[in-house]
């Protein structure tokens, strides 16, 4: 039945229902949620921020405060969309048996991983932006073109949702995210310009870096934040929605196998 | 099979039914008609093949080989039309945790397309029908393991389904709430509902099934109603007794229309005639025995061997 897994997803309007639960669940949970997606960036706002801005000033006619903030909006929403894809559907679909119980209903895998796929942008965009207000708070953020940068976390979630949903379907424990958080997502942070600009990395490490969605999510929210013009806007949301696309299809595939058995 | 040949108000219609997990077939090429109204039993020792087949009946599972209809759509291409007109009753409860018993059942009526304000008056009534009444706004971790069986059960009824899939629905349950769920099975079966169920629990299938089947390594070992199993499996009377091989045997061995049975330290005589074992019974006043009708266990025990399974 191997060839079954690989037809193209057709989910209907009903998937909206999976984003729902979500949704109903996460205004239950909305402190720890919240505590866990805010606390981390916030902390390295401060810490970096006010630190490391006295020695830095500006960076690319960015103060560094500026830079920072909005490198970490675009960290916070991968980690948002990666966390919940991961540990949170991975639980669902696990430990709780809560798409078993789904299955019973008219709705069909193809839309638990769409409700999934839009719920994670959706959770992206809703645990940033208290981030963007602190940053607003705290004087990072002048100019209202930071509003622009709301719709791309939300991008962001969708870009990142679909690895994370593979991963799941791929998981035999909460370890194997370990491998994924360790390889991909720690070095994304690290290297794809949250803290410093890609420019200053060598040039092979440059093309591998802008080969991943990262770099891409930081070179749209950075100018929006900064009141900058935008370079190649289309160019980096093409590849954002290229890997949503490309990850919704391959989460359609993998969640499939796992759950259809 | 053409669908021309089908009987008319089969709900679940199944030709060669087969799973195979890589090499390994679970369910070898089954037959089964499940008649419209009543209560249809799948019954079978552990790893038999009785979950896999419900699961292929609800699309869970996709099919190695063979045709299925259930209410006379086809699976696995009518999938959601059938799962629209189907209630579920699975193994173990998975219901949300984060919800209470009240939110989980607004939310699985989400699922069905049905508007939580549409459905209020259906939640107040199987909430009473399933004594879950005083419980509604209870989160999960506040109710047993009774409360959560009866809530799944509530829950598969969410959609007025017309036919209901319970696996395994008593089982680790008390006694008390198994005849809660029992007479609310009977019930459902009155008001017209087709109801399939799986259980090891022989007494169970006894009480609440109409036409059953036993399968045992993916294969239909014999089907019919419990009484007329039992009529044409084993003799009427069946006497227990307690002990030692060395001192029983001598003792109910070869009486002419009897045979006996010995698992473990209990030995099972089957007669046809009550008499003669009774009589042999009077010459051995140290042996305690017990004297029963012939059940559908007996039936069971024939069939699927002694041998622990698993």
């Amino acid at each position: 039945m191997a060839y079954m897994n690989l037809v193209l997803p057709r989910p209907q309007i009903s998937a909206l229902k999976i984003w729902q639960r979500n949704l109903l669940v996460w205004r239950k949970l909305l402190g720890p949620s919240m505590a866990f997606s805010f606390g981390e960036p916030v902390i390295y706002l401060l810490g970096l921020g006010y630190g490391l801005g006295q020695f830095i000033g500006e960076v690319g006619g960015i103060p560094y405060f500026t830079f920072l903030a909005a490198g970490l909006l675009a960290a916070s929403a991968m980690n948002v969309a990666s966390f919940e894809g991961m540990f949170s559907v991975f639980t669902r679909m696990t430990h709780q048996q809560t798409y078993d119980a789904i299955l019973a209903t008219p709705l069909t895998v193809d839309d638990i991983v769409a409700g999934e796929m839009l719920w994670c942008a959706t959770k992206s965009l809703l645990n940033t932006l208290p981030i963007l207000v602190v940053a607003f708070l705290l004087g990072a953020i002048e100019n209202w073109s930071a509003l622009g940068a709301i719709p791309v976390f939300f991008l962001v979630g969708l870009c990142f949702a679909g690895p994370a949903l593979v991963m799941a379907a791929l998981a035999a424990s909460y370890d194997f995210f370990n491998y994924y958080t360790t390889l991909l997502i720690t070095p994304m942070f690290i290297f794809s310009g949250v803290f410093y600009p890609v420019a200053t990395l060598p040039a092979i490490a440059q093309v591998v870096v802008n080969i991943l969605p990262l770099s891409h999510a930081i070179a749209l929210i950075r100018p929006l934040v900064a009141g900058q013009p935008l370079v190649d806007p289309a160019l980096h949301v093409a590849v954002l929605v290229a890997y949503a696309a490309v990850g919704y299809v391959a989460a359609s595939v993998f969640i499939r196998r796992r759950l259809i058995r | 099979m053409s669908l021309a040949s089908r009987p008319p108000d089969a709900v679940v219609l199944a030709r060669g039914l087969t799973k195979k997990f890589g090499e390994r077939t679970v369910v070898c090429g089954i037959d089964l008609t499940i008649p419209r109204g009543g209560c249809f039993g799948l019954l079978g020792p552990n790893g038999a093949g009785k979950t896999t087949t419900l699961r292929m009946i609800i699309g869970q599972s996709p099919m190695s080989g063979g045709t299925l209809s259930v209410l006379g759509l086809p699976m696995p291409d009518a999938v959601r039309e059938i799962h629209a007109r189907t209630g579920v009753v699975p193994q173990s409860d998975n219901q949300d945790p984060d919800f209470t018993v009240v939110e989980n059942l607004r939310m699985y009526a989400r699922y069905f397309g049905l508007r939580p304000a549409d459905v209020a008056g259906r939640i107040d009534e199987l909430l009473g029908f399933l004594e879950l009444s005083d419980r509604r706004d209870a989160r999960m971790r506040e109710l047993s393991g009774g409360m959560k069986r009866r809530l799944s059960i509530a829950r598969a009824l969410i959609n007025d389904p017309e036919f209901i899939m319970l696996d395994e629905p008593t089982t680790g349950l008390d006694p008390q709430v198994r005849h809660l769920i029992w007479t609310r099975l009977r019930q459902l079966k009155a008001s017209g509902k087709t109801l399939l169920l799986t259980t090891h629990y022989m007494d169970e299938a006894e009480r609440l099934c109409d036409q059953l089947v036993v399968i045992d390594r993916g294969r239909i070992v014999t089907q019919g109603s419990p009484r007329g199993l039992i009529s044409e499996h084993v003799e009427p009377h069946v006497i227990e007794v307690q002990g030692e091989a060395g001192s029983v045997v001598p003792v109910l061995g070869g009486i002419p229309g009897s045979r006996l049975l010995t698992v473990g330290e209990t030995h099972y005589c089957y007669a046809s005639e009550l008499g003669p074992v009774l009589a042999r019974l009077e010459g051995a006043p140290h042996l305690r025995y017990t004297h029963r009708t012939a059940n559908l266990e007996d039936v069971f025990l024939k069939l699927t061997g002694h041998e622990l399974r698993e």
